[in-house]
């Protein structure tokens, strides 16, 4: 709120500061997931607003925002990648933190589907299926090298390289299996792309 | 992911076909084709939970094929880490079974408590998961510098948990007994039947337990291993098996830190190491029962095994399954089908 006694009318417009409160900008320099810069991009380009909390944006923007703080995932574990993803969501890293901790189980209310293992020959047409009954907008995360690129099984004769031989993916997260700060940091990054429209 | 097909009459299952496969790798086929150095690694795929028990099984049959003599250091290493990752595998059983009928604070609790030994796997091989820990003839590295002391640390602090805090908060609970007592029940002779194996079978009451019948590594040694037998068969008596376990790995690990022997933590096999021609089954109790490792060597310049089958605990105590669910409330179905803690990985392979 404004403090009393402003004019409303003349009140500067400010911007707000999303890189500074909120968790992506405090992300720590890491060399683990490859992401060394610290200069972070303002997340949220185009949202302007003044003391009174009123919001100058194009509703497209602000749908974005709004949609990529709470992407609930699709509980879809299907190795070891999911205890990992347990691990995540579980007491000591807290997905909740990120709005993203409602492990949905059924395809329609998920708006994040997290591929967390090896996908095999068999499992390929369900996973398909269960992208397709998901509702737009929808995202993937390929959650260890399994699902990225098939990882340590390449030569195996019953496993899918990589999930996005058949659906789209938005983001990948590198481990076998990636720490739960990996996956959290991938949750993050596709954060950033959902605020800008992708 | 497990597919169960249920034909039912009202609420009473008439019948229960799992169907499984979803997550086949083909892991008996890489085997074949990986060194008997990269094969561990393969090992921990199976059981992703307890993946130190696998990597036993594995390195164990090659050690009894070339006959190579582990340090005794390496051996109660050995010991410890098996311990800590059956007491892992028990903590994401016990919270995933509370979410299975309905509690989340256990689920929230074992995974804080699962954390801490994680963090010790961490500081011991450098993973969290999936250690690449084991190696034929011993283990990659010691244990670092104070390590030790912060398992006995943890230790100290997770025994008063295991009675204040899960037995508590899970058996104060009228709804959790009302689901678990009395229901999906295993009488002895049917597990002997289905070859039940580990603490599904001691629940049942069949007293039989790998590590004292069958001692490999240096369990014979151990005074405190007293396996925890139930004559119930029912899914609490499975519960308090599993918990009774992690008492009994608090004790072990205690006791193996007090033997602890110094020496080195590998034997020397020289730069090029073959594995010479033969053919072993090596046996470990893990987290869900017999893990096994039948493996033929064809010796010569071969650097892989030639066939290395893994006998699952999960793949063959999940069997019981359509014979346990036929009768029962469709409502009874997830907390027995959870109180037979298998890993798909295993099952599959």
């Amino acid at each position: 709120m404004a403090p009393p006694g402003t004019d409303l009318k003349t009140a500067p417009a400010r911007p707000i500061r999303f890189e500074i409160t909120d968790a992506l900008g405090q992300r720590p320099t890491t060399t683990q997931t490859g992401l060394g810069t610290a200069g972070v991009a303002p997340v949220t380009p185009g949202l302007v607003a003044n003391e009174d909390n009123f919001v100058f944006a194009t509703i497209k923007d602000l749908v974005s925002w709004a949609r990529s703080r709470s992407p609930w995932p699709l509980g879809y574990g299907l190795a070891c990648c999911a205890i990992e993803m347990f691990s995540a969501a579980s007491s000591t890293h807290d997905l909740a933190r990120f709005g993203a901790e409602v492990f949905r189980a059924s395809p329609r209310q998920a708006d994040v589907m997290i591929v967390a293992g090896t996908v095999t020959h068999k499992m390929a047409p369900r996973l398909r299926r269960l992208y397709e009954q998901m509702p737009e907008p929808k995202w993937v995360i390929a959650m260890g090298n399994c699902a990225s690129s098939g990882g340590e099984f390449w030569d195996s004769y019953s496993t899918l390289q990589g999930v996005d031989t058949i659906v789209p993916v938005d983001v990948y997260v590198p481990g076998c299996p990636p720490r739960p700060e990996a996956l959290v940091e991938g949750i993050l990054r596709l954060r950033e792309k959902i605020v800008r429209g992708g | 992911m497990l597919r169960l097909v249920l034909k039912l009459n009202g609420e009473k299952i008439v019948e229960c076909v799992p169907v499984m496969g979803y997550l086949h790798r083909g892991l008996e086929k890489i085997f074949e084709w990986r060194t008997y150095h990269q094969g561990p690694r393969y090992a921990d795929q199976a059981d992703y939970v307890s993946n130190m028990l696998n990597e036993h099984a594995y390195a164990g049959a090659v050690e009894a094929i070339a006959g190579i003599d582990v340090p005794r250091r390496a051996e109660y290493l050995r010991v410890i880490v098996d311990e800590l990752s059956r007491s892992a595998s028990h903590l994401i059983w016990l919270g995933t079974f509370g979410l299975d009928v309905g509690a989340t604070t256990p689920f929230l609790w074992c995974l804080r408590d699962r954390e801490d030994i994680l963090d010790i796997f961490e500081e011991i091989c450098g993973s969290r998961m999936n250690f690449n820990y084991y190696r034929p003839g011993g283990l990659l590295y010691d244990f670092p510098p104070g390590i030790l002391g912060k398992i006995e640390r943890f230790l100290d602090r997770w025994e008063k948990r295991i009675d204040s805090d899960y037995r508590e908060l899970l058996e104060g609970n009228e709804i959790f007994l009302d689901r678990l007592v009395g229901v999906g029940e295993i009488p002895r002779e049917v597990a002997l039947q289905y070859g039940i194996t580990g603490p599904m079978a001691r629940a049942s009451g069949i007293d039989w337990d790998l590590r004292r019948d069958r001692p490999y590594s240096i369990y014979s040694e151990l005074k405190t291993l007293k396996p925890v037998v139930m004559q119930e068969g029912d899914a609490f008596a499975r519960y308090q098996v599993r918990l009774g376990e992690m008492k009994l790995a608090i004790q072990l690990i205690r006791e193996c830190i007090d033997k602890l022997p110094g020496g080195p933590v590998r034997a020397r096999l020289g730069h090029v190491w073959k594995c010479p021609r033969g053919e072993a089954y090596y046996t470990v109790e893990g987290a869900k029962g017999e893990v096994g490792f039948y493996m033929i060597s064809r010796g010569g310049s071969d650097p892989n095994p030639y066939r290395a089958k893994m006998r699952g605990p999960s793949f063959l105590n999940l069997q019981i399954v359509p014979w346990i669910m036929k009768g029962r409330l469709i409502a009874d179905l997830v907390a027995i089908l959870g109180s037979i803690d298998f890993v798909l990985g295993e099952v599959d392979r």
